[in-house]
């Protein structure tokens, strides 16, 4: 090789040193799951990083891989819409706390029904999931509705085809309002749905509904917003008929009792409130109580933290809600306690 | 000048060096053996490895379920009961009607652009078959939704459920609500899918006969249905046969396209206008979020029947070839 082409080559490849060295300097940290929260993490991330140059990388690719990844401990942190069970938690030696809060909205296909006019109560919900209800005029549902004109026509269900932690909320919910719900279909990211279609994410669900007339389906808000879906009016614990929004999920998350609930294993479906919204859900961060790699552990709560103080605005514009303020306080003293080095340090101070 | 590697000049270069590029010259052709065969071998061991896993990562719910789980229509994750019957069924209805519209299809586009298009059509046309092979099947799947769903569910749908639903023996299977997805449309969006690859093949292949046996057909009064019949699908059926089962291949395996439309549900039901569910669908959907052993397990073991049905199918080709093959050189 002539040297003009030697020195090329070496000056190829100082650059691509150089250029490696200089991009592995600020130690990103790594997580994946739920894709729920996809878009509020990929905000706070951008945020985080702007503000301290630690990146986030995060992996949507659902709960369910989450859970399976930060088992393998190929990420610091793993995302789950699904808590994990406090008994379950322990065998594997893991830890949750939730980020923020969604709520799963049923929406329908009904001409001349305006967009949260039509009203429905849990057990006639589930009937109609069960397949026992099949037609909009059904008596329940007129007996609801007495001043809307409900047509004679077949109910389309629509549900999730894939995995997902709204399907794990909004199951939760049926099978709390519902006992023949529970004992037939029960609960689960993906269940034997008795009747219906299933649409591929909350956009397969949303689009569905949107082109079957006469259909039913649930998504998160944040799409039947967006999308400017017709949704529907839910009775709630209380006995009041709901709108969701904003102000009813809050309702929800704060009637509920934190601190009673070990490893914060609470689903916020059913909650009692006069304002609160009944399909209501938090998702959840897991991470190592014992980590081995402790810098990594503080940088991945630092970002949390960060995101709690600084995230709440970016979180309700992209129709997310943020966690109350007494419920960040709890999660502080958690992390203080239960994340510990191998030695028996804590993490966070 | 220094010898070149390959100077092949043998006069000019001295004697010392030709022996020299001798040596060069085996070790070069060692060299190039060594590495096909590695590559080609390597390919095998891809395979083997492939089986090996599947087999392995299948064991959970084959003690599980023994071999009840390729006829049983359950699926229930929540009490870890499975069955692959439903998509099973949903993977061969499709497919196969995939093939009943996109074969006649595939074969009209060939035969048209060897036969009987004007010259000039001939490159244009061929091309543009080849582009609808080239866009990707998730387009296909978001065009399937978006574009021909809901004109499925409000003119097709409804024609096929009024006029076809009500005949004697077989109207069950053209009943059912316009929806727009279903089996039909999965098969339809499948179908589209197929033709680029099965017809660029059996173009290739009818282009491929000799004029000489064509004209002398002609000359002999045969006119262009006789000719095709008898001249061109015996001398190419190799690669027609081969053509459809590139296109057959294809159908069984796409996922994304298929997903979209196909509805997702996990009931055996009659009618094409239902919603049904595939083995790639039923996996590209619930991989992901699959929690457990034998949830995970089964979910593998949907993947290797699909890999023994392809098999299969491969297999079942090959044998009608040789069929055919057999019978060349028969009097009729």
């Amino acid at each position: 090789m002539n040297s003009k082409l030697k020195q090329l080559f070496i000056g190829i490849a100082a650059t691509a040193a150089i250029a490696y060295a200089g991009v592995s300097q600020a130690t990103d940290i790594t997580g994946a799951g739920a894709t729920f929260p996809y878009p509020v993490y990929s905000k706070w991330a951008d945020a985080y990083k702007k503000n301290t140059g630690i990146g986030l990388n995060y992996q949507s690719i659902g709960s369910g891989g989450g859970i399976k990844q930060i088992e393998a401990k190929t990420v610091d942190f793993g995302a789950s819409d699904m808590p994990l069970e406090p008994d379950v938690l322990e065998k594997s030696g893991l830890m949750q706390f939730p980020t923020v809060i969604g709520g799963v909205v049923p929406v329908v296909n009904l001409d001349g029904v305006v967009s949260g006019s039509l009203k429905l109560d849990g057990a006639t919900l589930a009937d109609i999931y069960l397949g026992k209800i099949t037609k909009w005029n059904d008596p329940a549902i007129v007996a609801l509705n007495k001043d809307i004109k409900l047509p004679d026509q077949d109910i389309t269900v629509v549900h999730r085809s894939d995995g997902s932690g709204t399907s794990f909320i909004f199951t939760n919910y049926l099978s709390k309002v519902s006992p023949e719900w529970k004992s037939s279909v029960g609960v689960g990211t993906s269940v034997a749905w008795k009747a219906g279609t299933g649409g591929k994410g909350n956009e397969g669900v949303a689009s569905y509904v949107q082109r079957i007339k006469g259909s039913i389906g649930y998504v998160e808000y944040a799409y039947a917003l967006q999308n400017h879906m017709n949704h529907v009016s839910l009775k709630n614990h209380d006995g009041h008929y709901v709108q969701p929004e904003a102000s009813a999920f809050q309702a929800a998350a704060a009637g509920a009792e934190w601190d009673k609930a070990p490893g914060f294993y609470l689903l916020l479906t059913d909650q009692a409130g006069k304002n609160s919204w009944p399909i209501a859900g938090a998702t959840f961060i897991l991470m190592y109580k014992v980590q081995d790699k402790p810098a990594t552990a503080k940088e991945v709560l630092k970002f949390f933290a960060w995101s709690y103080a600084h995230g709440s605005k970016m979180a309700s514009d992209l129709d997310y809600v943020p966690l109350p303020a007494s419920l960040v306080k709890l999660i502080h003293k958690e992390w203080e306690s239960q994340i510990k080095t191998a030695a028996g340090k804590s993490v966070w101070k | 000048m220094p010898p070149l590697f390959f100077n092949h000049n043998y006069t000019t270069m001295p004697i010392f060096s030709q022996e020299a590029s001798h040596k060069r010259q085996a070790m070069f052709d060692l060299l190039f053996r060594s590495l096909t065969r590695v590559c080609a071998f390597g390919v095998l061991a891809l395979l083997a490895a492939i089986i090996v896993s599947l087999v392995d990562g299948s064991m959970p719910a084959i003690h599980a379920f023994g071999l009840g789980f390729l006829t049983s229509s359950d699926w229930d994750p929540v009490n870890d009961k499975f069955g692959a019957l439903v998509p099973i069924i949903g993977t061969l209805i499709t497919s196969g009607i995939a093939l009943l519209i996109g074969i006649p299809v595939s074969f009209g586009i060939a035969l048209f652009l060897t036969e009987l298009s004007p010259r000039i059509l001939r490159r244009p046309l061929g091309i543009a078959i080849e582009l609808l092979a080239g866009i990707p099947s998730i387009i296909y799947g978001m065009w399937g939704l978006f574009v021909f769903a809901p004109f499925a569910a409000d003119h097709i749908q409804p024609w096929i459920n009024d006029n076809l639903g009500n005949l004697p023996l077989i109207g069950v299977v053209f009943q059912g609500p316009a929806m727009g997805i279903g089996m039909l449309t999965a098969s339809f969006i499948l179908a589209i899918m197929v033709i680029p690859f099965t017809s660029s093949v059996m173009r290739d292949v009818f282009e491929i006969v000799p004029p000489m046996l064509k004209e002398s057909a002609y000359g002999l009064g045969a006119t262009t249905w006789e000719v095709v019949r008898n001249i061109v699908l015996p001398y190419t059926k190799v690669g027609v046969v081969g053509g459809i089962m590139l296109g057959l291949g294809r159908a069984l395996g796409e996922t994304m396209a298929v997903t979209f439309v196909i509805g997702n549900a996990h009931e055996l039901s009659a009618s094409l206008l239902m919603p049904g569910n595939t083995i790639s669908s039923a996996l590209a959907n619930e991989f992901t979020e699959a929690v457990g052993d034998i949830y995970t397990s089964s979910l593998i073991t949907l993947g290797m029947t699909l890999f023994v049905i392809t098999f299969v199918v491969l297999a079942l080709a090959k044998l009608l070839l040789l069929r055919l093959s057999a019978r060349e050189g028969k009097q009729t």
